[in-house]
């Protein structure tokens, strides 16, 4: 896999979709045959991916509405996570 | 940041996440491993396609999500379009799981604006030859058309071929086939034994040596595609010694309707004995899933026997297959045979011995007299039929 970019933009992979569920109260994302149910860090992340923000901006935007700093490291984590298991691929 | 991903695992009971629609028993192809009853022929009246567009309803509002629309064929439904179409409209991923069969280039867009999410398309084997023995039909070249269609229309494809004795030597040919065609996902599903597989069991086991020779084919083809095509194997449990967390434990997630409204909680339930399956003519879905005899008896572990009861391994397998310790030991509560703590578990190592010795013939030279095929006019019980 290769490092991701501050300037790469990732998306939910085609054919896959992420929806908010009431009878789960919880965001899934739903991909052939199959379900993850996401934790709410997750899908905050995942719901961002939307092919036209870049890493930098998902982070930027993560922090100013939670109200942190320093998510960088994780995010391009779990991002990278996401894209290995072929939940999100990469816009370029 | 907790970024941690929760698997899916319902509470008891949770809602329905899955749902089936066997929408017809109806099929062109007579396939010697299908999961259908052998008594389907005498199944009752097809739903219509208010009953099934009520069932989408209800079953949404308890919170399914994952809707596979199946058979049979369910391509034979003339009203497959409009049953997708409100499936879309409500919400849920839309999973068509068919054969090929009955797939035209006018079908496939109009499923693809009714909201189709995703085709499973299904091979008997890699080989035209083959794939038409197994299936006791004609149908290669159809399906390989299907495939370039499913690609055309940019759907998800998952290319399902069922495994057994005479196709799991051509592992590594299926999956040059998988990537020819453009599938993304390929399941390479073993038999499970039950239904019309059930019947011919003996003749589809294949040796532990031709088990072992595909996973070691499918380590080489995941070395070398990588993540590209994501290849699941569905282990041959009897070839294991813990037994399989069917359907995530009877009434946690998976609901089935099958073509005459009859609900189940596994599309193999029907066969056992002393419970009672409600039909969505006559009951809402919220009745059937939460209320009914027939989904409550499994719940839990109530019903479990020993060596189950006090297996600190209950929370993790729910004791197996309930169909599975029916067929095998006669009582539906007794532990899945598989697991090798199970007082029955010699039926499973005999069977497999069994097999070895069975005359069924090899992937080059099948012996068809001794395979059952699918076939309408035939119900159960049989004994000494011979395919046409």
């Amino acid at each position: 896999m290769s490092e991701l970019g501050a300037t790469a933009r990732p998306a939910i992979a085609h054919g896959l979709r992420l929806q908010w569920e009431p009878a789960q109260e919880a965001h899934v994302l739903l991909y052939p045959e199959g379900m993850v149910k996401l934790n709410g860090s997750a899908a905050a992340i995942l719901s961002r991916c939307d092919g036209i923000r870049t890493l930098t901006d998902i982070v930027a935007d993560l922090e100013r509405s939670y109200g942190v700093a320093g998510l960088s490291d994780e995010v391009a984590a779990f991002i990278a996570l996401a894209v290995a298991r072929c939940w999100l691929e990469i816009r370029p | 940041m907790n970024t941690r991903i929760e698997l899916t695992s319902a509470a008891r009971p949770g809602p329905p996440l899955w749902l089936l629609l066997e929408l017809t028993y109806r099929c062109p192809l007579h396939c010697v491993f299908c999961y259908n009853p052998t008594d389907f022929a005498n199944t009752g009246q097809e739903l219509g396609t208010d009953d099934w567009i009520r069932v989408l309803r209800e079953a949404r509002s308890l919170g399914a999500v994952q809707l596979g629309l199946s058979g049979g064929e369910p391509l034979a439904r003339e009203d497959l379009e409009p049953i997708v179409a409100q499936a879309h409209t409500l919400g849920f991923y839309t999973n068509l799981i068919t054969s090929g069969i009955g797939m035209t280039e006018t079908r496939i867009k109009a499923l693809k604006d009714a909201g189709l999410d995703h085709i499973q398309l299904s091979f008997q084997d890699s080989s035209r030859e083959m794939n038409d023995f197994l299936s006791s039909t004609r149908t290669f070249e159809l399906k390989s058309q299907v495939a370039a269609l499913i690609r055309k229309y940019d759907y998800p494809m998952v290319l399902n071929v069922v495994l057994h004795r005479l196709n799991i030597d051509h592992v590594g040919e299926i999956l040059e086939m998988a990537e020819r065609i453009g599938a993304q996902y390929v399941e390479l599903a073993n038999t499970q034994y039950y239904g019309w597989a059930w019947l011919n069991r003996d003749r589809l086991l294949p040796s532990r040596e031709q088990l072992r020779r595909a996973e070691e084919t499918l380590q080489r083809f995941r070395a070398r595609v990588g993540e590209k095509i994501q290849v699941f194997f569905v282990v041959p449990d009897y070839f294991e010694t813990r037994p399989k967390a069917c359907m995530n434990g009877l009434g946690s997630v998976f609901l089935t309707i099958t073509p005459d409204g009859t609900a189940l909680p596994c599309h193999a339930a029907r066969m056992l004995p002393g419970l009672t399956f409600p039909n969505v003519r006559e009951a809402s879905v919220q009745a059937i899933w939460y209320d009914s005899q027939g989904f409550n008896h499994f719940r839990g572990d109530g019903w479990m026997k020993e060596p189950c009861r006090s297996c600190p391994e209950k929370t993790r397998d729910f004791g197996g297959c309930r169909c599975q310790a029916f067929l095998l030991t006669g009582d539906a509560a007794n532990a899945d045979p598989v697991c090798d703590l199970s007082p029955h578990h010699h039926l499973v190592t005999e069977a497999v011995e069994r097999a070895a010795h069975s005359g069924a013939g090899s992937a080059s030279k099948p012996n068809e007299k001794v395979l059952l095929f699918r076939d309408h006019r035939i119900s159960i019980p049989v004994t000494t039929l011979q395919p046409d």
